[in-house]
């Protein structure tokens, strides 16, 4: 019998004022009662909306229908079946605007709360089972992927299950990518990620790390060492700067090297050899994400005030709504149509203040969203020793300014084919942030899967 | 794992080590750097590469002892291994067309102007090396530095090793006495690089130095490590480290490298009080 309740089942949640001084996962997730009566919302429908909603097509409500039976493992290895990271994307993927999107339910009502439950199925399944693998004959050919974030990852999981040797590529000490560097432990705990990861090392995928391809090897000498195919999945590693005054005082902040030095390199751990500055009040500029994770992060470093400081309005933030709502939870403050013109520095050239203008909306620009103007004559200061940019990414020239011969377009993304992830260098293959600009972990896994498909085919073909 | 074939104390503060790292080895050049971590909670640590060695598949690291982290790196012996090594890093120094060069180390410095001397006189150019310390106490890599110049003068600033002054007094009075360079490389502390520019600025004389800011990954991805360059920001790891000194806010460079002083000297206290816990128990 189908459950018609029009509300999700809440999913407990650390409480807002404990959690704002922690670094503990923020969602506690579903306990088994919970999740199948949560499963149970579920119609099964014959359309089945929601899988194509989902950049690796996962098998919802199969899944979802293993669950409501309590068969937890086997609803894990259908979730298995089509994506590699579940206990990953149950927490990170922006479920609202893909498969949740467009579930029936919501229609009247919430949607069935299908990461809620892929993240259930996949924590059940590492607390009580053990992996294991079918015996795959290796077919002798080795692949080299670039960068073990998500579309590395992914693309590794995909070649190793056709019976390729893989071989990954990371130039951080530690694989993960923006899994580890990036997203905050409150949000993705790094033992999971490291679990994930785990399993793609039993299954026999190699990872070098320590290894800057573009640096200590270039991509025609992985060539040169025998491998058939190259997959780039570097990403979009280099912050962008506003270029306003006052950007390079002490304690002004890229996101990426805030979050570093929190996620990577465990900055927020009293005995943590990697220092970091613990301002007092804070503000992180930009809209998304990124900007999120970096003031809820400065919270819990024990902020007193953090500001958001975004140009447009609430509606045209790019972060996910349950991310401003944690964050707003958190007691955030957000400074709405407000940007920044200057950064100010005290006599000794630290931040004390970031001058910002006021801003309204105009028309729509070229990303549909309303161009915002500036008021004139709004300049006001917000008091603050802390500034963290967290306006966006670009893809990291490393690779391309060593490798002539492959086309980027004028971002300095990597020119690849949507659907099959070739480049214009025969044998090479690119997605997930690295061709796209910054983007989702599951964009990234997508491509990742659909060029382990077209390397496939390829290596075949040229019988390389 | 990274192993440590060779060990050297050449002074009181500064070892060298030289470790195994065969595909950082074939492909490093003077004026690159690695980045390496002691152990598996460690710090980054951005060195610039004092020497390699293709055929052993070596590189060396010279190093001073300032914080927490570069005093366990001492604590290592030959045999011993390091977590991370990862290189090379950075653009290589480019000296195309260059006859007559002098090459000016300051203090621990020296270690990284040794593999650029080295490079320039083995393409046969005129190199007058210039290296300066505290005092004779802190000499470094004499012997090595004689091997690869036409003419070293070494100096302290102290005057024990009976030549009293900074490496800027040298240049100065070399170019007085109409000493001509297509190139100088100065590197060392901040302080002397800019000295070193404003001594060669009236002269027109390109000078190059190499600096060392704070970073994290070295690839470009932090952003902590952007300088002004002819009012321009770049990132050091990746449009460096080697800059056209005339161009460099040194000032900027020197605030931005306190940035971490209070946690640093913290640091250094912990790590003294752990060292001599373990003596004492």
């Amino acid at each position: 019998m189908a459950n018609m309740s029009l509300k999700k089942v809440p999913i407990p949640e650390q409480d807002p004022k404990v959690r704002s001084r922690n670094f503990d996962e923020v969602a506690l997730g579903y306990t088994e009662e919970m999740a199948i009566e949560e499963a149970k919302r579920c119609l099964n429908c014959k359309h089945k909306p929601c899988v194509s909603g989902c950049p690796v097509n996962v098998r919802i409500s199969e899944f979802i229908a293993l669950i409501a039976e309590g068969k937890f493992e086997e609803a894990y290895e259908k979730i298995l079946e089509t994506n590699s990271l579940p206990a990953v994307c149950g927490r990170v993927c922006p479920q609202e605007t893909q498969c949740e999107a467009r579930c029936v339910r919501a229609i009247k009502g919430e949607s069935v709360a299908i990461g809620r439950l892929e993240r259930f199925a996949a924590d059940w399944a590492m607390k009580n089972t053990k992996r294991k693998y079918k015996d795959i004959p290796k077919n002798g050919k080795k692949v080299a992927i670039v960068g073990s974030g998500p579309a590395g990852l992914s693309c590794a999981g995909d070649l190793i299950k056709m019976g390729y040797d893989v071989t990954i590529f990371e130039a951080f000490h530690m694989p993960g990518g923006v899994l580890v560097y990036g997203i905050p432990e409150f949000r993705l705990p790094k033992s999971l990620v490291q679990e994930e990861i785990n399993g793609l090392l039993e299954q026999g995928v190699e990872i070098k790390t320590n290894m800057v391809i573009g640096k200590v090897l270039t991509i025609d000498e992985l060539f040169e060492e025998g491998y058939s195919a190259v997959f780039i999945g570097s990403g979009a590693g280099l912050p962008v700067f506003m270029r306003i005054p006052g950007e390079n005082l002490n304690g002004v902040y890229s996101a990426n090297e805030f979050l570093t030095r929190i996620n990577l390199m465990k900055a927020y751990r009293e005995d943590a050899e990697t220092p970091i500055m613990r301002g007092k009040l804070v503000a992180v500029v930009g809209g998304g994400n990124v900007a999120m994770d970096a003031a809820r992060s400065a919270l819990r470093l024990g902020a007193e005030k953090v500001y958001i400081i975004y140009r447009r309005s609430e509606a045209e933030m790019p972060a996910r709504l349950e991310e401003v709502h944690h964050a707003k939870e958190e007691g955030i403050i957000f400074k709405l149509l407000t940007n920044p013109v200057r950064i100010i520095g005290d006599e000794k050239g630290w931040v004390k203040g970031i001058e910002c203008i006021e801003m309204e909306l105009g028309e729509p620009d070229a990303s549909g969203r309303c161009r915002p103007v500036p008021k004139p004559g709004s300049e006001h200061v917000i008091d603050v020793d802390t500034v963290i940019m967290a306006i966006g990414t670009s893809p990291n020239p490393l690779i391309r300014s060593a490798t002539p011969d492959l086309a980027t377009n004028k971002w300095g993304c990597i020119e690849a084919d949507e659907e099959t992830g070739r480049t214009s260098k025969e044998g090479v293959f690119a997605g997930g942030d690295a061709v796209t600009g910054a983007a989702t972990v599951i964009l990234a896994m997508g491509a990742g899967k659909k060029a382990a498909k077209a390397i496939d085919e390829y290596i075949k073909s040229k019988n390389v | 794992m990274y192993r440590i074939v060779r060990k050297e104390v050449l002074n009181p503060q500064v070892k060298l080590l030289e470790i195994e790292a065969p595909y950082v080895a074939r492909k490093a050049e003077p004026g690159q750097f690695i980045i390496l971590r002691v152990d598996k909670d460690g710090e980054r640590i951005p060195l610039t590469i004092a020497d390699y060695d293709r055929e052993k598949g070596t590189v060396t690291i010279i190093f001073q002892e300032v914080g927490a982290s570069t005093m366990k790196l001492g604590q290592l012996n030959e045999g011993d291994s390091l977590q991370d090594f990862c290189g090379p890093l950075g653009v290589a120094s480019h000296f195309e067309g260059v006859k007559r060069a002098a090459v000016i180390g300051g203090g621990l410095g020296t270690a990284i102007a040794y593999p650029q001397a080295k490079k320039l006189h083995n393409m046969g150019v005129s190199v007058d090396v210039i290296t300066g310390f505290r005092n004779k106490d802190l000499i470094i890599l004499e012997k090595e530095m004689a091997a690869v110049s036409d003419r070293l003068f070494v100096t302290t600033d102290d005057g024990s090793n009976g030549t009293k002054g900074f490496v800027s007094d040298i240049l100065k009075k070399l170019l007085e006495e109409g000493a001509a360079y297509d190139v100088v490389i100065a590197i060392g502390p901040p302080i002397m690089m800019k000295v070193v520019c404003d001594v060669t600025r009236p002269y027109g004389i390109k000078t190059i130095v190499s600096l060392n800011p704070i970073m994290i990954d070295g690839t470009g991805m932090c952003g902590g490590c952007r300088v002004t360059v002819g009012g321009q920001t770049k990132f050091a790891c990746v449009d460096g480290p080697d800059f056209d000194g005339h161009q460099v806010d040194f000032n900027e460079l020197m605030r931005r490298l306190s940035m971490y002083k209070d946690f640093e000297t913290a640091s250094v206290e912990r790590h003294k009080c752990r060292l001599e816990g373990v003596a004492n128990g």
